[in-house]
């Protein structure tokens, strides 16, 4: 909604420099005056929670960089050092691990939020690609920084992961030796992925700026689904938007702040406080618990090509979307078909993520196998059909109508008195 | 237009031509060295071949030495193993090569071809899983083999791949006996 500007310095440096740079203006546009709808609920808050939690995965690996050595011989120990010498290193180092997965938990809730309220419906597709981009890069930032502290299942988990790529056709093995540096995971592959686990959290910066850039230009959804129609559908997103976002990013720190401290390890793995060894596979690797669907997905399939397919192919689906469903309604509120397909696909993805933390045993098999077909199925099969056959229930006229029929309902028993 | 203005264009055709095609060629001997720098260096290939001694292995024991880096399995089968492995019809297997190093491209996966004449208690192969790269667990799976743990592949007394998501046997590295019980590898 780039509507027109209304900053107006009366500082005359401010107005100086407006005449020249106007970056003050940019921001004040962007981030005070800026209108959002007046509906937002809480799910529309973790945009700018991740903001925060990109900022602080910088800020907290920029310092741990400075204590760190990415040596075969001496990262592990170099971990322990800034978890045992460092001032305060304990508390930076864990806040850095905790939050790779507490930035994944608010990526996580962002985009099921999307998929929800049909975020990614026109004129919304490239922002929600954009999302689906940044997602990516993100894997691969967790990913290579986990590979760092140098335990037995950074060691196994980058063998493994890479390896993927060997069921490329015909340049497979060239391609894998050529991630390695080598014949194996090694000292070459440590190397490479500390250069690039610093280069790609600037990237994922690069890619955020257009996310929200795209954000501004089609203006922000909001949980009716109805675009804004007039003035009296926004409020201004400081102070307004600005004190829910800073509500819900206290009470996530809250909760991020209390596994920091009191439970610094529940989201990893202890084998990884066990020095990488090659020559010995721990009896069960599994990834960090963000990749368990994926990682599901992947083992489902017999294959090993088509298994690597299916994986990225899960991912990659998210891309095509906005063309994948077919309503004209964007918000699950109003479709209560999709409505129930939305919850059975969090429970699958769910389920998927039970089975690829439990061993490829059995009918874990079996579940893991029918869960894959269902989110492929949800896809590319539920969500085109539902959009053609289900009848959505009607649309309030407007954003501020939906407001006040809700207000209505909410205190009937106000009315008569008056 | 007037003919004046023709051998201009020419000329500025040709300029354009010509400094796209310097330009597409300085950056593709650019992205040469870019890209192949991340390609093992000349002390990764460097790396010895390695001796082992193969007396030590009493039948039923495996050993795991390690060679560029990687782990390569030798097990002193036993003669339960090696009848189990001979029996197998080639046509059943799921990878029908014998993926060694030392015998010619595209031979059969009989157990034959994956050991040497007359040594054919000693199995030497990478312990590197086909799929995804683990570590095989020897005398387990289904098939009294190695078995994967990461996701499930079994492979049996020949190293054979069996059943699971591996496409390929256990690969028989490049070796061979400098004495009745050592070998070289690489
Ligand atoms: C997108 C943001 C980022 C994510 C998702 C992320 C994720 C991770 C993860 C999962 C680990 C393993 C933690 C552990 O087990 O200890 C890690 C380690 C590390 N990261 Fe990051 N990181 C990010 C940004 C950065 C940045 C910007 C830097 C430096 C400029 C950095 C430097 C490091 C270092 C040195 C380690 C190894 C030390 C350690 O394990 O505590 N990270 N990162
Ligand atoms: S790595 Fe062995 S089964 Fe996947």
């Amino acid at each position: 909604m780039s509507g027109h500007s209304t900053y107006n310095p009366t500082n005359p440096v401010m107005k100086w420099l407006d005449d020249r740079l106007p970056l003050p203006r940019l921001m004040y546009d962007s981030f005070v005056s800026y209108p959002v709808p007046r509906n937002l609920n809480y799910w529309y808050t973790f945009g700018g929670i991740l903001m925060i939690m990109m900022v602080s995965q910088i800020i907290t690996g920029i310092i741990l960089v400075m204590h760190y050595t990415p040596h075969v011989d001496m990262a592990f120990d170099s971990v322990e050092h800034i978890r045992r010498n460092v001032n305060f290193g304990n508390v930076l180092q864990k806040w850095h691990a905790v939050g790779a997965s507490f930035f994944f938990i608010a990526v996580y809730i962002h985009i099921a939020r999307g998929m929800y309220y049909g975020s990614y419906k026109a004129p919304r597709e490239i922002l929600w690609m954009l999302g689906v981009a940044i997602f990516l890069v993100m894997m691969a930032t967790g990913f290579m920084g986990y590979v760092l502290p140098w335990g037995q299942m950074s060691f196994w988990g980058a063998k493994v992961i890479t390896n993927l790529f060997s069921a490329v056709p015909f340049f497979g093995e060239a391609i894998v030796t050529w991630l390695w540096g080598g014949f194996s995971v090694d000292n070459a592959t440590l190397q490479r992925f500390f250069s690039l686990h610093y280069l790609l959290p600037f990237v994922l910066v690069g890619v955020v700026i257009l996310h929200v850039w795209a954000l501004h230009v089609t203006g922000q959804g909001n949980p009716t689904g109805v675009e804004v129609k007039s003035g009296q559908d926004t409020i201004a997103f400081t102070p307004f938007a600005t004190v829910k976002d800073a509500f819900a990013l206290s009470v996530f720190f809250i909760v991020f702040t209390a596994f920091v401290f009191y439970a610094p390890d529940y989201l990893g793995h202890s084998i990884n406080y066990e020095e990488a060894n090659p020559l010995v596979t721990p009896e069960h690797i599994v990834p960090e618990w963000y990749y368990l669907p994926f990682y599901a997905i992947l083992r489902a399939v017999p294959d090993k090509l088509l298994g690597v397919v299916a994986m990225f192919g899960s991912i990659m689906i998210w891309f095509i979307l906005p063309w994948l469903d077919t309503s004209k309604v964007r918000s699950a509120a109003y479709r209560p078909i999709f409505k129930q397909l939305f919850w059975l696909l969090m429970i699958d993805f769910f389920i998927l993520g039970v089975v690829g933390a439990n061993p490829p045993e059995g009918w874990w098999i079996t579940v893991g196998q029918i869960a894959t077909v269902y989110y492929f199925a949800h896809f590319l099969i539920l969500l085109p059909l539902v959009g053609l056959l289900e009848t959505p229930r009607p649309l309030p006229s407007s954003i501020s109508d939906a407001v006040l029929a809700k207000n209505a309902s909410k205190q009937p028993a106000a009315q008569p008195a008056e | 237009m007037s003919t004046a203005e023709a051998p201009d264009e020419d000329r500025r055709d040709f300029l354009y031509i010509a400094t796209g095609a310097v330009g597409a060629v300085g950056a593709a001997a650019l992205a040469v060295p870019l890209i192949d720098q991340m390609n093992p260096s000349a002390s990764v290939l460097a790396l010895a071949s390695i001796e082992v001694d193969l007396s030590p292995i009493e039948e039923g024991q495996s050993i795991t030495v390690k060679w560029r880096g990687n782990p390569v399995i030798i097990r002193h089968r036993t003669a339960k193993e090696i009848e189990e492995a001979k029996a197998v019809n080639v046509a059943d297997l799921p990878d029908q090569d014998a993926r060694n190093a030392n015998v010619a491209d595209g031979s059969a996966a009989t157990d034959e071809n994956r050991v040497v004449d007359g040594k054919t208690q000693y199995l030497v192969q990478m312990g590197v899983c086909t799929h995804l790269g683990c570590v095989p667990i020897g005398n387990e799976g289904e098939y009294d083999g190695w078995f994967c743990p990461c996701h499930g592949s079994h492979y049996d007394t020949s190293g054979r791949i069996r059943k699971g998501p591996a496409p390929e046997n256990l690969p028989v590295p490049e070796y061979q006996y400098l004495s009745d019980t050592k070998i070289k590898i690489g």
